[in-house]
């Protein structure tokens, strides 16, 4: 089984991130990326997969020559080999815009089954996966928690609302966004990164976008509103507002 | 010239849902706004589904039908839309953001080559172009017509079982007076302890943001949110959570919310009635001897 996962770089999650100038993105300079959360438990699910039904888990990173750090850490924890789509800006990139590139930067590979994370932590657009799906003519299912992979057709647990969840059967090849927690994630080894150096990175260019005009743009980033009058405590001395809420909790809230 | 706006409302066997609704609600504002016909698109296997769109104030309800549409799949609502987009041809289609709209919308906009623009909590019109952005439109809408649409749906290639729900929880959150919910910013297993020590000062159950229950740190019957519980304690405290919308539809009905996060611009403090910016390592350890001291 063939298996194709795509893997994006964002900002470091306890990053405190700032606006940029023109107010357009945040400011990228002095931040630390990672793996989008959930891509890497699709990668931690692709290899699971191959491990029980043989074949080759092939990453796919759309990005920067910084998101050479997702490439090299998934090599390390098993992925075989890896295509780096290099685009140096993915601002007002939309989700068709992007899906369209990644669709032929994979096309060839002709994979049984492409791996998303069901939403980037950064744009949180959670449609790349689908529209990838509709451009390649394959079936998918969305927010993904367990993959039965054993049979002629594939079976998936999809997470639904509060608790509910639903089986899905579906032909291969066939598309999937997995939700985080859908298996615990391994660490790299040290011989995985020794092995990783031997594997192949292949460099491509983004195929041409659409002259069109894309269907949305990204007119202004700002802080949301805040909405509630939340009273600070302590004034950035943390202890003295421990002190003060507990007398908060005592007086206002009436807790105890 | 496409023109009007048309609303997908989701139901599950005849049962629309709220955030239907809302989208209604979001549809209304918006064609009075621009001064365009506001319709509902229903889809079903039954004609008389759309029925109960009937008594909302809508300019049509229309009921895109085909048999195969009695379950949700993908590849039948992606069908189906399509059609009805088609011979509509509308300025503006909005959705309620479910996890079921998350699964076709973005199918349905690749066929017209677009995108959605997801998670759309407001919409302001200048002179008649209009920005979305992060807001809730809130309101109340009747409806007076309903059309049929038969509609062609083509192969539809994922076969779906009946939802289901696990086992009973084992805990039941939604009973708690009182909660302490820790999240990413807890940082390792072992400072869970930590965490404990104050829920045992507040008499509170310990709960969690989904990061940690898919880390195994805590068992999956703690988290809350979207996927989780929804609870409504008298108090939750949030230690080292972010404040997600997927986490804070579970708590934000508490009757006081309490959050410590080192990041002043953590979106939880916009729903927190106390909040400490500062590291919750510092911050806990004292609130525990605090309350121990106020007790007596
Ligand atoms: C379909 C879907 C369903 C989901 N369902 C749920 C759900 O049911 N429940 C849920 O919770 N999430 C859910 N999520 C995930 C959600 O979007 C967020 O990713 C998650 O809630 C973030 O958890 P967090 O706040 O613990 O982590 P983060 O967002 O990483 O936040 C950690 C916070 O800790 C702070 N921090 C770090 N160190 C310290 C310190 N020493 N002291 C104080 N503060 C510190 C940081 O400033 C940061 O604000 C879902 C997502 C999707 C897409
Ligand atoms: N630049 C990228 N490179 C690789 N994968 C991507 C990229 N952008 C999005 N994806 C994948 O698509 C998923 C959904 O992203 P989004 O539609 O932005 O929420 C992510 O979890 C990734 O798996």
């Amino acid at each position: 089984m063939k298996i194709i996962v795509l893997m994006k770089q964002v900002a470091n999650k306890d990053a405190i991130l700032r606006i940029n100038r023109d107010a357009t993105w945040i400011e990228e300079g002095d931040l630390s990326f990672e793996v989008n959360e959930s891509d890497g438990y699709a990668l931690e699910e692709s290899l699971r997969l191959k491990e029980k039904h043989g074949g080759e888990v092939v990453v796919c990173t759309m990005g920067a020559q910084r998101a050479k750090s997702v490439i090299k850490d998934a090599l390390a924890r098993g992925a075989d080999r890896a295509i780096h789509v290099v685009k140096d800006d993915l601002l007002n990139l939309t989700p068709y815009a992007g899906a369209k590139i990644l669709a032929e930067a994979i096309r060839g590979e002709q994979p049984d089954l492409v791996m998303t994370g069901l939403q980037s932590d950064d744009n949180g657009f959670a449609q790349t996966g689908v529209i990838l799906a509709e451009l390649l003519g394959l079936p998918h299912a969305t927010i993904v928690i367990e993959v039965d992979a054993s049979g002629e057709q594939l079976r998936v647990k999809r997470e639904l609302e509060s608790g509910w969840y639903q089986w899905y059967t579906m032909p291969k090849p066939a598309l999937l966004t997995i939700q985080s927690g859908i298996s615990q994630i391994r660490y790299a080894t040290l011989k995985g990164i020794m092995a990783a150096k031997k594997k192949e990175i292949k460099e491509v260019a983004p195929a041409a976008t659409d002259p069109a005009a894309p269907s949305q743009r990204v007119t202004k980033v700002y802080f949301p509103q805040k909405t509630k009058q939340t009273q600070f405590l302590g004034d950035g001395n943390a202890k003295a507002g421990a002190a003060q809420l507990a007398e908060k909790l005592r007086s206002e809230a009436r807790v105890f | 010239m496409p023109n009007g706006i048309i609303i997908f409302t989701e139901h599950r066997d005849g049962a629309f849902n709220k955030a239907s609704f809302e989208a209604v609600a979001a549809g209304q504002q918006l064609g009075a706004t621009l001064g365009q016909p506001v319709s509902a698109v229903v889809l079903s296997a039954d004609a008389n589904v759309a029925q109960g769109l009937a008594d909302y104030k809508l300019d049509r309800v229309v009921s895109v039908e085909n048999a195969k549409l009695s379950e949700y799949t993908p590849d039948g609502y992606a069908d189906a839309l399509e059609s009805a987009v088609r011979a509509l041809d509308p300025a503006y289609v909005l959705m309620p953001h479910t996890y079921l709209v998350r699964d076709f919308a973005p199918k349905l906009a690749a066929r017209f080559g677009k995108d959605v623009i997801s998670d759309c909590v407001r919409a302001s019109v200048d002179g008649g172009a209009v920005t979305f952005s992060r807001r809730i439109f809130l309101g109340k809408i009747d409806a007076d017509v309903v059309e049929s649409m038969p509609v062609e749906v083509g192969e539809v290639r994922m076969k779906p079982e009946a939802p289901f729900q696990e086992v009973k929880a084992a805990v039941d959150l939604s009973k708690a007076e009182v909660i302490v919910a820790i999240g990413r910013g807890i940082k390792g297993q072992d400072n869970i302890q930590l965490a404990q020590q104050l829920a045992d000062a507040l008499g509170a159950e310990l709960a969690a943001s989904r990061p940690i229950c898919d880390a195994g740190w805590l068992p999956i019957d703690r988290q809350i949110g979207s996927s989780g519980q929804t609870v409504a304690p008298k108090l939750y405290v949030a230690l080292g959570i972010s404040g997600a919308i997927q986490h804070l539809v579970g708590m934000k009905n508490a009757r006081t919310i309490v959050a410590v996060n080192k990041d002043p611009e953590a979106p939880i403090f916009d729903i927190a009635d106390y909040g400490i910016v500062g590291d919750l390592f510092e911050v806990v350890p004292t609130l525990v001897e605090e309350i121990k001291k106020l007790k007596g």
